[in-house]
């Protein structure tokens, strides 16, 4: 444990604003008897200093290049209200049984970041630091939000209970699958499996992150089938249904023409990507705000920098930054599908997007305490390898308020699209009403999603194809707290 | 056609003693019942007729089914369903709602296609049921 005597003395004035080179820890980065105050913007990284740098010191370099430092001192500090702007690392620990990692508590005031820009929030705390020499490797593990910062934010355009009021679903998870295969189809088979997939039941169907306009299927024609088949299961079920029309485009001119298009076509729902940006993710936001619009978000790009636990920046801090910044879905794992997903972090994914407050949950990775300060709640979405047999799994983990999305497990059943959505939809409500009278869901699953195929053959044949399959693989972003392995 | 709005709409129709356990279920949690009632089942007509004001003070089960005897008995024909309300700072909304009485003949929704600009098409949805006149729409 790394104590606050490690730390070089403070430097008098004149000292600390000679020109030269001074450690970071020496310009004031490193103030191990600070105290965090409550407008404070907090972080906390996993550092790996180099060789021969000590931890305090690294910490420092951190907190500097995050704020106001550059590599050598300028007296230009002096005209400023330098002890002030300058972020202060003030806390150092070894990460439990990884010896040569560091968590770095580094607070920043808040007058160092613009109001409601995610762009500017990020420009200073991933903006430089990630390539600095001393560092082996960095990741950003977490932050905090003061209430007075997060209120400058608009959040979710529409957040779950709006969402829910307006599609007038309640009390499951909602039902979704993204059409397959995600490039190639023409505009008027596409749209047949959306329509398919809504009929048999489905809430939602959805277009794949790289599905945009391409010489196989212009963007308007997608909207257009994609609208008809809507509109026609709508027709069908009496029930609300929607697909994600994916405005991403080259340019905002781009997606602001797309999203109008959606809209006037009668779409309740668009998507953007995660690589058009945060400036564009909070533009088309507050567009879909005034558009009465849910805005859905796919993760695209994103496991590029949070998988690998020792660089880069956890999947907790994107769903914060995605909070803030205004999405109603998000990409956030599924714990039991094909993708990277250990289930304790999950927990904490899921937590950042729904709750009102973030309490301290180590074991869920969460550091610090957040008050969301009643800004509306994002619905996670679970995609990716899942299918019925695992319902009684993904309803025990990840609860109501998510969206599961079975692509293959809906397209490729073996009677068809609809009878795959059904088989989906008489699985998830067979499993809540067992679980809402009590039952043991996580042991009895399997009996009851049997008992439930005897009245719905669509289900029975899901079961029979798909029943055994799992993806039993070792997450490589786990808790430093307590060990665990994905489970089957 | 099979009106599939509701939480449970895709399983057989629930008996009384299925439907008292989710009403427990709600319960448990606080939420408060209450019992709609329509002939006009289109998928954004959000107000049913209120059978009643919301069951604030009920803290048992029968007491709702027997209110859901006497709405049955009253509307036989037609859709009947249960929605429990939760109150929490943040929620203040629907949490489970469900169809437990249906007409008979269910007519279903007539999409309706005016073409405009381009190949833009504006849809409406029309319920077959509401051509005719507000409790005459089923037999």
């Amino acid at each position: 444990m790394t104590t606050a005597t490690d730390g070089p003395a403070p430097l008098e004035a004149a000292d600390r604003y000679r020109a030269g080179v001074l450690k970071y820890a020496q310009m004031g980065y490193w103030a191990p008897d600070y105290e965090p105050r409550a407008t404070d913007v907090l972080a906390l990284f996993r550092i790996t200093p180099q060789d021969g740098v000590d931890p305090e010191e690294a910490a420092a370099a951190v907190s500097g290049e995050s704020s106001t430092a550059t590599w050598t001192v300028v007296w230009t500090d002096r005209l400023t209200a330098a002890d002030t702007y300058r972020a202060k690392a003030y806390k150092v620990e070894p990460v439990p049984n990884s010896p040569d990692q560091f968590f770095a508590y580094i607070a920043y005031d808040l007058d160092l970041f613009e109001p409601g820009s995610i762009a500017n929030l990020t420009a200073s705390i991933i903006g430089n630091v990630f390539g600095f020499k001393p560092l082996k490797a960095l990741r950003l593990e977490d932050m905090r939000f003061p209430v007075a910062y997060v209120k400058t934010f608009d959040g979710p355009p529409t957040g779950i209970v709006v969402e829910r009021e307006r599609l007038d679903k309640f009390g499951r998870p909602l039902l979704g699958a993204t059409i397959k295969p995600k490039l190639g189809l023409s505009s008027r088979n596409y749209g047949r499996v959306v329509y398919e997939a809504l009929r048999g039941g489905l809430d939602f169907t959805k277009d794949d992150e790289n599905i945009n306009s391409q010489p196989f299927m212009h963007w308007r024609d997608r909207f257009l089938s994609c609208m008809e088949a809507v509109n026609r299961a709508s027709a069908a079920t009496g029930e609300v249904k929607g697909h994600y029309l994916n405005v991403t485009a080259g340019t905002m001119e781009d997606i602001y023409e797309r999203a109008e298009f959606a809209r006037d076509l009668g779409s309740v729902v668009i998507m953007i990507d995660l690589v058009i940006g945060y400036a564009a993710i909070q533009s088309i936001s507050k567009w879909a705000r005034r558009n009465d619009m849910v805005l859905h978000l796919h993760r695209a790009g994103a496991s590029t920098y949070t998988r690998q636990k020792s660089h880069g920046i956890s999947f907790r801090v994107i769903a914060k930054w995605m909070r803030l910044a205004g999405v109603d879905h998000i990409h956030a794992g599924t714990v039991v599908g094909k993708l990277e997903g250990d289930p304790d972090m999950i927990a904490g994914f899921y937590d950042i997007l729904r709750e009102p407050i973030n309490p301290v949950d180590l074991r869920h990775g969460i550091y610090f305490e957040q008050d969301w300060a009643s800004m509306r709640k994002v619905m996670p979405v679970a995609s990716g390898g899942i299918h019925a047999g695992q319902m009684h799994q993904l309803l025990t983990y990840l609860g109501d308020d998510v969206i599961l999305q079975f692509g293959g497990g809906t397209i490729g059943h073996p009677m068809g699209i609809q009878a795959g959505a059904t088989a989906n939809r008489v699985a998830l409500e067979a499993m809540v009403l067992a679980r809402n009278e009590g039952r043991d869901i996580w042991n009895e699953g399997p009996d009851i999603l049997a008992a439930a195929a005897r009245d719905c053959s669509p289900l029975r044949a899901a079961l029979d194809t798909w029943g055994e399959i799992t993806f039993d693989y070792t997450s490589t972003d786990t808790p430093d707290y307590v060990p665990t392995s994905t489970p089957s | 056609m099979r009106l599939t709005q509701g939480t449970f709409s895709f399983l057989p129709e629930l008996s009384d003693e299925q439907i008292g356990a989710q009403v427990e279920y709600c319960l448990t949690r606080g939420w408060a019942l209450s019992i709609e009632v329509t002939d006009d089942p289109h998928p954004r007509n959000t107000y049913w007729e209120m059978y009643g004001e919301p069951m604030f003070d009920l803290h048992d089960a029968a007491g709702v089914l027997m209110e859901l005897a006497s709405a049955r008995a009253t509307f036989p024909d037609h859709y009947i369903r249960i929605n429990a309300f939760d109150s929490t700072q943040g929620w203040e909304t629907v949490r489970l709602s469900f169809i437990v009485n249906r007409p008979a003949e269910e007519p279903g929704f007539e999409l309706i296609r005016q073409e405009v600009e381009g190949r833009h098409l504006r849809y409406t949805l029309r319920s077959y049921a509401t051509s005719r006149p507000e409790g005459e729409r089923y037999p």
